[in-house]
């Protein structure tokens, strides 16, 4: 009996053990949510260190100007899968999501299906739209309505290793059109014995690019699909006559991001590359060696009055519909991600050419930083001369599909692995994207 | 004295009483059972039918409607096909290699003549303790594009020429047999090293005297004693090729160029969470269960797995 007795305290004890620690897990979490030293409590998630870093910095700069209303910044950065996953879920479900979220551009959409599970953030984005590039804010809406704010531009531009077009006698300056490109890439082959481009077989970013910059896309303005237009045909039949050529090779290790492809470019192994500016700290951290080799223009235009660059790739910064102070959080996302200073300070620490265009003639921009070490300080001139040339894409809630079906299988099948004509890819993923 | 006698005495059935239900025969194995029970139907049961109701239905945050089987309709595309078809080879594929081969090894390993037989067991056994997501990344650098890779370098020694391991099919499902082949080897030795030390040794010691070879032995007395952890393995290599993710996800990171590396566990991932199509990637579950569910009946039928019960 007794050992029965002790057996039931034990159970007992154990019980209770389980239940208060419930109970004080609790009883934390609800102070925790509360203020703490008169700062109001912030959270924000992102998939990328830079960026935590970077807000970090903007929360210190906001609690230095607004003594009345500190804020406490709480930053978690997850990988790039699992945050976008964790945020799907918690807004989902209804709990868990943060205040602040960074998004990334071709999962932004994910987040506007249905009911919009963001906050609209049209009252701080009106008041500066004519000092920015209108197109930043259009990728991050619906129904008229601004959900995101972004970091960059993403003008993409190409970036020419000279050492190899000093060889071959090139000039970039003279590299107007494509079709000048093409007869310069001649060139460079014969002269040099390398290649005068890379293309990515596995990623969207030389074939999106391109026809972006024709003003077509995969969707028009009204979410319609015209993946297999002529301007598409014709540009993706491009890049394949420059690989069968001989004067564009695919990426190894299939796009502009792999570890291969950076110590084959490191090595001088390729004349250009087409990427958006913010390319420019792969080169400066993974590619040492072309340090005053490479030289940054406008990319070329297919006619003589066509547009030279594309706004490319991007990370929206939200507001989840959790939040619990959103006029706070909404002052702050534009002090952070919509002020003068803010965007000089992107710039400064990421390296990235901020959304505002009427900071970027500001001197600020010219100081000396790794960038302007490794390129020059000319970078802000080439993105003022094509102020007026960066559309950005259509971006309509199948673009996540749309993408993963364009790169895995249009690219892979014509560039790659060479057993389907342009246009018989085209017109079956736009088929299949029709139903 | 005897008053406080007295009490105590009567203090007891009463106790009895208070805690009748509890240290009741009948009630204690629910107690004992309930942990199981209430995480079965918690964490299994409840997300299993909500499954089930989520694959007839759109879900969208506070737009969540029923669409009937137009999930189901979708299944009918080339990437689920891709994905059945790559999940499928891949599953055949393992139990071809890793079924044979651990079991030969087991019984070389379970021979007194074999020297260093404890450090082989151990080291056979290492790769199972780690992470498929690191080795995978190892892999992943063994198996680079450039001619300077380990693996392509080796092909050069041979005079084969370089390949890219990941853009193609057959050499992308190579690597992901290869990757499971290599961790799961040892845990399937394992089992076969506990099977063959169940058997008597006396039935070989009689087989010896009838002047049976080592054959002979092998065919007629280890394998049919073996059979039931032959069925067992069986049975969870079936199960552990169907779910296959990370040997695909370690090498494409769910992105495998024309769909080489697309497994059904990839393809609930990628509908679910990427396209956030929640009540597709419901779907493709529901059939993977059925599949499965459907192969092992079989598989379980055939080798007669249920007749010994019965």
């Amino acid at each position: 009996m007794k050992k029965l007795s002790l057996l039931l305290l034990v159970f007992i004890m154990a019980v209770s053990a389980f239940l208060a620690g419930c109970s004080s897990d609790t009883s934390n979490s609800g102070q925790s949510s509360k203020d703490t030293n008169g700062a109001n409590k912030l959270t924000l998630w992102t998939f990328g260190e830079q960026h935590a870093e970077f807000f970090e910095l903007m929360a210190d700069e906001w609690n230095k100007t607004h003594p009345d209303k500190k804020i406490q910044l709480e930053t978690t950065t997850y990988p790039y899968d699992d945050m976008h996953n964790k945020l799907l879920l918690s807004l989902q479900s209804g709990v868990g999501a943060p205040d602040i979220v960074d998004i990334e551009i071709s999962r932004f959409s994910n987040y506007l299906k249905g009911k919009p599970q963001l906050v609209e953030l049209n009252d701080i984005i009106d008041p500066v739209k004519d000092k920015a590039i209108q197109s930043r804010f259009d990728i991050y809406s619906k129904d008229g309505k601004y959900y995101g704010i972004d970091f960059h531009v993403g003008a993409t531009v190409i970036y020419y290793n000279k050492e190899l077009l000093d060889k071959a006698g090139v000039n970039p300056d003279e590299i107007v059109t494509w079709d000048d490109f093409k007869e310069a890439g001649k060139k460079v082959v014969s002269a040099t014995g390398k290649p005068m481009i890379t293309i990515e077989t596995d990623g969207p970013w030389t074939y999106w690019p391109l026809v972006v910059q024709q003003g077509s896309d995969f969707y028009d303005k009204d979410g319609n699909v015209i993946l297999d237009n002529d301007i598409n045909i014709k540009t993706l039949t491009f890049l394949k006559q420059l690989l069968d050529e001989k004067i564009a090779i695919a990426a190894p290790g299939g796009d502009h991001h792999a570890e291969e492809y950076y110590g084959f470019m490191n090595k001088g192994g390729a004349a250009s590359v087409v990427m958006p500016m913010w390319y420019m700290v792969r080169f400066t951290d993974y590619m040492p060696d072309l340090k005053g080799k490479i030289v940054i223009k406008p990319m070329p235009k297919w006619t003589a009055d066509g547009k030279r660059s594309a706004g490319m790739g991007g990370t929206g910064t939200a507001i989840t519909n959790q939040c619990k102070n959103v006029e706070l959080a909404k002052e702050f996302l534009a002090f952070a991600k919509l002020s003068k200073e803010a965007n000089i300070q992107i710039w400064k620490e990421l390296g990235f050419d901020p959304i505002r265009w009427d900071v970027w003639s500001d001197p600020a921009l010219k100081e000396p930083n790794k960038y302007t070490e490794y390129f020059g300080d000319y970078i802000f001139d080439v993105l003022m001369s094509m102020k007026d040339e960066i559309d950005s894409p259509t971006v309509t809630e199948n673009t996540p599909k749309m993408n993963e079906l364009v790169v895995q299988t249009v690219l892979y099948k014509v560039l790659k692995e060479k057993s389907m004509s342009p246009e018989q890819a085209l017109k079956n993923v736009a088929n299949e994207m029709r139903k | 004295m005897e008053n406080k006698l007295d009490y105590s005495v009567q203090a007891v059935p009463q106790k009895r009483k208070g805690n009748g239900i509890i240290f009741s025969q009948k009630v204690a194995p629910y107690i004992f059972v309930s942990p199981f029970i209430l995480s079965f139907l918690i964490f299994f049961l409840y997300p299993s039918i909500s499954t089930i109701i989520m694959s007839f239905q759109e879900v969208l945050p506070g737009e969540t409607k029923f669409i009937g089987v137009e999930n189901y309709k979708k299944l009918l595309n080339p990437h689920f096909y891709a994905a059945l078809r790559n999940t499928t080879i891949y599953t055949i594929w393992t139990l071809i290699i890793l079924i044979p081969l651990p079991l030969v090894l087991a019984v070389i390993l379970n021979s007194k003549a074999i020297p260093g037989r404890n450090f082989f067991r151990s080291a056979y056994f290492i790769p199972a303790l780690t992470s498929t997501i690191v080795v995978g990344v190892v892999f992943r650098l063994i198996f680079g594009e450039l001619e300077s890779a380990p693996a392509n370098a080796l092909l050069k020694l041979l005079g084969l020429p370089a390949q890219q391991w990941t853009m193609h099919w057959g050499t992308g499902m190579f690597l992901m047999v290869f990757l499971a082949s290599w961790k799961w080897l040892g845990v399937n030795i394992l089992y076969f090293l506990s099977g063959l030390q169940s058997i008597p040794k006396e039935l070989y010691e009689s087989a010896e005297i009838d002047g049976a070879g080592m054959f002979r032995k092998f065919f007629y007395i280890t394998l049919p004693l073996l059979k039931p952890v032959v069925i067992y393995v069986l049975t969870i290599s079936i199960f552990g090729g169907f779910r296959m993710y990370e040997e695909s996800f370690v090498f494409w990171q769910n992105q495998s160029p024309g769909d080489i590396g697309l497994t059904l566990v990839g393809y609930i991932y990628r509908e679910g969470f990427i396209n956030n199509d929640m009540g597709f990637g419901s779907a493709i579950g529901i059939v993977l269960l059925i599949i499965v569910f459907v192969i092992n009946i079989i598989q379980l039928k055939v080798t007669g797995a249920f007749k010994k019960e019965g």
